[in-house]
């Protein structure tokens, strides 16, 4: 198989990813388009891994590496979202901007919103 | 020989560390002068001085038994020489030797600073009775004579500019003895900064003959061969310090402040020792000055402008010691005057004579001020009944100013005019006929503060003095001072013959013709109204006079005006453009922070679209570039 098809499906992949990332509002979207861009990563690691001929598969083994570390974001993203959730009664990214930078006072009125 | 040398002026230094560490411990109730660190600050103050008077003494007979080495009456006096080789100090181009010596003139002028110093002091108990600060007064003026005496005895250039510029400090120091008044704390610093103006002359003159000589030892400098016109620059910027010192013109604006300080520090340091401090330097240097003929004619020049015209600025003042002030600067110019001429003997001689008779009528003001309870002759008057041994001691005090015989100011006034008629210089007659001038307006205000302050009716305010409780003329500590040196001050002319010199029938009947004169012109317009000041002879000159010739306004508009505008510029300029800069800078940054801060909405999907636009940006870049 030539190596063009994994590349071409995960650069696909990729940029669904970034388009959620970007584009959508609820937060829990937002990381399920984190997980596809990791995602496309690793077909892109384990293709380039094969196609490369590495005999210590070390593309495979970051992969690994890649797929835990995203098990732990997302166990601590959806525990940061829950508590979103819970102290603002919503998780909207839009509307979560207690970190701007604005003189006027209703920054915090909307916060709390 | 050399230890006794150093013990000299070392004694009244020890004095002074002793006075200022040790006369106040231990403390007394504050605020309170403590009677008992008084009488220690006293015996700190006079034991020692009275120590190095009798070194004086000792090493003047010393002396008398040398063999003569050099020119000048003080060599026929005492001809012997002590020269001491003490450490060098290894500077990296020329030594700086801590040598002493002692000749002739350094034992007669230090004689004199050490006589004047003790009366001073002992004058000083009394007079300073009831100052809190005594202790550290008395120190003061024994670190002044140590200064003085390090000066006179001085072996080497820079040693002698030590001893020169400690003498400028104790002088700010105890001109503004009472500096809770803001005019004398400003007196002071008028003195300090007009003396270092000089002085700033005289240090570079020490460098160029010390630098064309090889040495700053005083011996080698007068003998080393330099070029005319170096020694003609380096004495002229010694002349600098000289007039500084010895407030000649034109930097004797000083001078009358500095009466501000307390009237002993005026006789001793103003009027008797200190200012001739200038004097005794260019007669200790006399042979380059007399290599370098345009210094003295600058010397000729500075001495006519100043005898007269501080003679005349003299009889218009109404504050006694301004006064006698004025009067020193005029006399100062008279030795500057024989200077001139070439004859530093005349100087010397004149120089001991004043420096007695001077601080002698310093010391009697003192008792006529504290007795009248003002400075102002206008508040004086009939005094002579009220204080009979002052009336005699400063009577004698006037007369050896007026140049009257027999006191002491007559012979020396008749070697100084006799030098100048004898003299060298293109200035001659116009140096004699200045100082004919001054012969007759000094017996003029001599006569004139004498009749002011002790005859006429009695013109001071009740209760304005401050007598001693024991209704005496004054404490026995001040009146002693005055006999002690009235004595010499009507008698020392008579050692005249032991000096190799004679009175000169001519010069001296021209002098003495001057000196009645004025003195007849004041005694004429005195009788003709006692209640009139005698001044008023001045006409419409008075008020120039009594102003000092507007030299202060001149200065002010000359000097100390452009100054402090520049000052003020500069500050503004500080104000306006450098602080102006840094508030700029930092408000531009502020401003442009407001702009950028725009970006900051909080929406983080905002801030990765930013981040990816960014990332693509230099992929492409990096793609495009190859």
């Amino acid at each position: 198989m030539h190596v063009v098809y994994p590349v071409v499906l995960s650069a696909l992949l990729f940029s669904i990813g970034v388009y959620g990332v970007l584009a959508r509002r609820n937060a829990i979207l937002v990381m399920l388009s984190i997980e596809l861009m990791l995602n496309a990563v690793n077909l892109n690691l384990v293709a380039f891994d094969i196609w490369a001929g590495d005999r210590l598969h070390s593309g495979q083994a970051l992969a690994l590496f890649v797929i835990v570390i995203a098990a732990a974001e997302v166990g601590l993203g959806l525990a940061i979202v829950l508590a979103v959730f819970r102290t603002r009664k919503t998780i909207d990214v839009d509307r979560l901007r207690a970190l701007s930078e604005r003189e006027r006072a209703d920054d915090d009125a909307e916060a709390r919103t | 020989m050399t230890a006794v040398l150093a013990l000299i002026p070392g004694l009244p230094f020890a004095a002074a560390v002793a006075g200022l560490l040790g006369s106040r411990w231990p403390r007394g109730r504050a605020g309170r002068p403590d009677p008992a660190a008084r009488r220690r600050a006293a015996w700190f103050a006079i034991a020692p001085l009275t120590g190095s008077a009798v070194l004086t003494l000792w090493l003047a007979g010393a002396l008398s038994r040398g063999t003569r080495t050099s020119e000048g009456f003080w060599a026929a006096l005492l001809p012997g020489r002590v020269a001491g080789a003490y450490p060098v100090i290894d500077t990296g181009s020329l030594p700086i030797t801590l040598s002493l010596q002692a000749d002739g003139l350094s034992v007669l002028t230090g004689g004199l600073v050490v006589v004047i110093a003790l009366a001073v002091q002992v004058y000083s108990v009394g007079y300073m009775r009831d100052d809190p600060r005594y202790p550290s007064y008395t120190a003061f003026i024994s670190l002044f004579t140590s200064a003085m005496l390090l000066v006179v005895y001085a072996g080497d250039l820079i040693l002698l500019y030590v001893g020169w510029e400690v003498m400028g400090l104790c002088s700010y120091l105890l001109i503004g003895h009472w500096w809770e008044d803001r005019a004398n704390s400003r007196a002071a610093i008028k003195a300090f900064l007009v003396t270092r103006l000089g002085d700033v002359g005289f240090l570079f003159g020490i460098f160029t003959l010390g630098t064309a000589a090889g040495s700053f030892r005083i011996d080698d400098v007068l003998r080393a061969g330099i070029p005319e016109g170096t020694l003609i620059l380096g004495t002229l910027l010694l002349l600098a310090g000289v007039a500084g010192k010895s407030a000649q013109v034109p930097l004797q604006t000083w001078l009358p402040d500095a009466m501000a300080g307390p009237t002993p520090i005026s006789a001793l340091i103003h009027a008797a020792t200190m200012v001739a401090a200038g004097i005794f330097v260019i007669a200790r240097l006399y042979p380059l000055f007399l290599g370098a003929g345009p210094t003295l004619d600058a010397l000729a020049v500075i001495a006519a402008l100043g005898m007269l015209g501080a003679a005349l600025a003299a009889l218009a003042q109404d504050d006694l010691k301004r006064v006698l002030a004025y009067s020193t600067i005029s006399q100062l110019a008279v030795m500057a005057a024989a200077l001139a001429a070439g004859s530093d003997q005349a100087a010397i001689f004149h120089l001991l004579t004043h420096g007695g008779f001077k601080a002698l009528l310093f010391l009697c003001a003192g008792v006529v001020i504290h007795h009248a309870g003002s400075n102002l002759l206008g508040r004086m008057g009939g005094l002579r009944t009220a204080l009979p041994i002052t009336f005699v001691t400063m009577t004698i005090g006037f007369a050896a100013l007026a140049g009257l015989p027999p006191a002491s100011g007559f012979f020396s006034k008749d070697a100084v005019l006799t030098a100048i008629a004898d003299g060298r210089g293109a200035l001659r007659p116009v140096l004699f006929a200045s100082a004919l001038l001054t012969a007759g307006v000094t017996g003029a205000y001599a006569t004139r503060a004498w009749l002011r302050a002790f005859f006429g009716p009695a013109r001071a305010e009740p209760g304005a003095g401050h007598p001693p409780e024991s209704g005496g003329e004054a404490p026995g500590s001040m009146l002693w001072p005055l006999v002690a040196l009235a004595v010499p001050s009507l008698l020392f002319g008579f050692a005249l013959p032991a000096f190799g010199g004679a009175v000169h029938g001519e010069t001296a009947a021209l002098g003495q013709a001057a000196a009645l004169l004025g003195i007849g012109a004041v005694w004429w317009a005195w009788r003709r109204d006692p209640e009139q000041d005698p001044a008023r002879l001045l006409g419409p000159l008075r008020g120039v006079c009594e102003r000092g010739f507007h030299v202060d306004a001149v200065y002010a508009a000359l000097v100390t005006r452009p100054v402090l505008r520049l000052a003020g510029g500069v500050g503004r300029a500080d104000v306006r453009v450098i602080d102006r800069a840094v508030r700029g800078v930092g408000g531009t940054v502020t401003a442009v922070s407001r702009l950028v801060r725009l970006a900051q909405t909080g929406n983080a999907q905002l801030y990765l679209t930013g981040l990816l636009a960014g990332a693509l940006l230099i992929a492409v870049a990096a793609v495009m570039s190859g």
